[in-house]
């Protein structure tokens, strides 16, 4: 670089920078502002606006890019990562990261967040009889469902590696994956619906009273065993994805491993748990960190089949109801929190899984 | 993949028991779709496996006792004798089956067994779904005035419009990133990463709260921009771990070449990077755009009760809580908020399920 162009660069870099800052905050505040109070056919809206968010995006780091090349290049090297991580961490530090800070400090104070209580509401939740059937409730979506949905994608798997349509039988499997919670709530309602005598429009029902037994109405009365109908539900969607993640993984074991043990005269069930367990057990501990995660989580299951009613509450319902409907913004967050607590030794393997990888 | 199949002898067992599976996978979502096209007061009646052929019992003659014979001793039909509990009950009598008819007018049906199928199918279910269900509403003088309900197309659109963008631009954004985390060197990296990764797993309840508050106060709360936001910072942890995953992989020396001969980081990423990272974009971006079509949670809170923004899911949860009986209307909805990620799904499947794999398989 020639000594002209670094003598010029110096000052009207910074001034192109906080142009080309400026003109984005002008340009998308603006849009924004139309998009807002526009009245136009929503057809007509729907359009623009994804196109804006589409193409916005990309000129703003079209844009940046440019302004901080014109900074001398010993300069523009080192600010550049920044313009193309700032995005990400903008936008995670501020509806992420701060966030759950600022949940934390809100459960130290009381239902309209005016009087500091201490640990005054983490006590009262785990006292309090409708938060403890929530927490009671997560803990067997997250054994139960993640049991289950381990075991089955496993077994799922390994049929399917030996059977002789795999491609059409992991499809069926994995569909539900691709189906809402709430539509996968009205299909199971539907599934689950009881009315009193013996003509049925429930499935479960129509069988039950085909084998002979009593129709029961399976997510409401039969508690607390109805958590467990809700489950299933989880299962038949989250199945799926365990079989697919497996199914690579089981591919990957290598055939003359498998051959050898053979002729050693090791029978399948041998081969199972002494070769293919062993192998795929990272993708074993991703899988069921992943599944743990989610059924952590749960919401839209409940929230759609029983509303949180009939003993089935779990933490998030009970975090919704705290916060929109009783505004005890307290007890809402310190649920929250129960359950950012409840995933740290999550992240804790998942970060060492990370490193193990070699990320760093 | 097919040259790796392990030959067993039990074979049929393993297809028999995977076709049992996938059978009883299969039953729930086939029962939404045949109820979807019955009329509502079928849905209502009986159930939705009736419509597949099937033996019952179909009046085929009618008995009608004489007045002199005694209800309450044993009843002389055909030469036999019954009981008033068995004909209550229904009993056989050779291939036919008996029972009270009307017992105040002393008559007994005859039924035989005989195969029926109800193909009483309509697709008024998802016409009074998509354009909304017409009302006839009463006037105080006796005039008749019909309404139409809201329907689903407004809220199919709003879902579109933020389904796309809001898989584009984490996409985007996270790409960058994981660009600069990959192939670039700069303090905070580390740091920075490794704060990325733990978002994975922190659940978004912590967030929306103070999320709701800041949106309320820049006025963000159920528009669009706000929900694209909260969108992508929520799936922004994830997009960018796999992301990074493809593309700290691409080979070091294709872009240092490119560096050498003086084109930027920026022209690098979007000339080398975007078109060499299709398959993982792709991928990555199925899975982003179902999630968001999926969500409720997340437009619960965000959108509330703006009507004009609504997405299918809510429109669908309201349908149940509110009208938990309108089955053929929630069957018909269910089913057209599901055709797009399934035909998302069934067309690009083996980008989905590669996409899914990435990262997590290896070791």
């Amino acid at each position: 670089m020639d000594t002209q162009a670094k003598t010029k660069s110096g000052f009207t870099a910074v001034l192109i920078f906080l142009v080309v800052l400026v003109f984005n905050l002008i340009v998308h505040g603006l849009i924004f502002m139309f998009f807002r109070d526009s009245t136009l056919n929503p057809l007509v809206t729907a359009l623009a606006a994804v196109i804006w968010g589409v193409v916005g995006v990309y000129f703003l780091y079209l844009s940046f890019s440019w302004a901080v090349e014109q900074f001398p290049q010993q300069i523009s090297r080192k600010i550049l990562p920044y313009i193309f991580i700032g995005p990400a961490v903008l936008l995670l530090g501020w509806l992420l990261v701060l966030p759950a800070l600022r949940t934390l400090y809100l459960s130290f104070f009381n239902a309209s967040s005016d009087k500091f209580v201490g640990l005054g509401n983490y006590l009262a939740i785990f006292s309090d009889r409708l938060l403890a059937t929530a927490l009671r409730n997560n803990l067997l979506w997250v054994f139960v469902g993640t049991l289950a949905c381990v075991a089955f994608g496993l077994l799922i798997a390994i049929l399917a590696d030996r059977s002789s349509y795999e491609r059409i039988a992991k499809s069926i499997i994995f569909m539900p994956m691709a189906i809402s919670f709430v539509a996968a709530g009205v299909i199971w309602k539907f599934v689950y619906y009881y009315q009193p005598g013996t003509e049925q429009i429930g499935l479960l029902n129509a069988i039950v009273i085909a084998l002979g037994g009593e129709p029961q109405a399976w997510v409401t009365m039969l508690q607390p065993w109805n958590n467990f109908f809700l489950i299933l539900i989880l299962i038949w969607m989250q199945t799926g994805f365990a079989m697919v993640i497996f199914s690579a993984a089981i591919k990957g074991v290598p055939e003359d491993i498998l051959e050898a043990a053979r002729v050693d005269g090791a029978g399948e069930i041998r081969i199972f748990f002494r070769i293919i367990i062993p192998f795929i057990s990272t993708t074993l501990l991703t899988v069921t960190t992943t599944i743990i995660v989610f059924t952590l989580k749960i919401f839209d299951v409940v929230m759609v089949m029983t509303g949180g009613q009939y003993d089935t509450e779990v933490v998030a319902t009970q975090f919704y109801r705290q916060f929109f409907m009783y505004r005890n913004f307290g007890y809402g967050s310190t649920l929250a929190i129960v359950l950012l607590i409840a995933v740290l030794p999550v992240i804790y393997f998942n970060l060492r899984q990370i490193r193990k990888q070699g990320g760093f | 993949m097919a040259g790796r199949k392990r030959k067993k002898g039990k074979k049929w067992i393993v297809n028999l028991v995977l076709g049992v599976i996938c059978f009883i996978w299969l039953i729930p979502t086939v029962g939404l779709l045949v109820s979807s096209f019955r009329p509502a007061a079928d849905i209502l009646q009986t159930g939705w496996w009736k419509v597949f052929p099937h033996q019952e019992w179909k009046a085929a003659d009618t008995i009608k006792l004489s007045k002199d014979v005694d209800l309450r001793q044993p009843i002389e039909v055909k030469g036999k004798t019954y009981t008033d509990d068995q004909l209550k009950a229904g009993v056989k009598a050779g291939d036919d089956r008996l029972i009270w008819e009307n017992r105040r007018n002393r008559e007994i049906s005859v039924q035989e067994q005989g195969w029926v199928a109800s193909s009483t199918l309509t697709l008024d279910n998802y016409k009074n779904v998509i354009s909304g269900k017409e009302y006839t509403l009463k006037g105080a003088d006796g005039s008749e005035t019909k309404e139409k309900g809201t329907g689903l197309s407004q809220a199919f659109w709003n879902t579109l419009t933020i389904a796309i963008p809001a898989t584009v631009i984490p996409i985007l954004i996270a790409s960058f990133a994981a660009y600069a985390f990959a192939w670039l060197r700069f303090p905070g990296r580390k740091t920075l990463f490794v704060v990325i990764i733990a978002m994975l797993v922190v659940p978004l309840q912590v967030a929306l709260i103070p999320v709701l508050k800041d949106f309320t106060s820049l006025g963000l709360n159920g528009s669009y921009l706000g929900i694209w936001l909260a969108h992508s910072a929520f799936g922004l942890p994830l997009v960018t771990y796999f992301m990074y995953n493809f593309i700290s992989q691409l080979p070091k020396d294709l872009f240092e070449s490119a560096f050498m001969d003086g084109a930027s980081h920026f022209t690098i990423f979007s000339k080398l990077i975007l078109p060499l990272s299709v398959p993982a974009l792709a991928s990555i971006g199925i899975f982003q755009f179902l999630w968001v079509w999926n969500d409720y949670l997340v437009s619960l809170i965000f959108i509330g009760n703006q009507p004009g923004v609504q997405v299918m899911s809510m429109k669908i949860a309201d349908l149940v809580g509110s009208r938990g009986n309108d089955w053929h209307l929630l069957t018909s909805a269910a089913f057209i908020s599901m055709l797009m990620p399934l035909a998302i799904f069934f067309l690009l499947q083996k980008y989905f399920v590669r996409g899914l794999m990435g990262g997590s398989v290896k070791g």
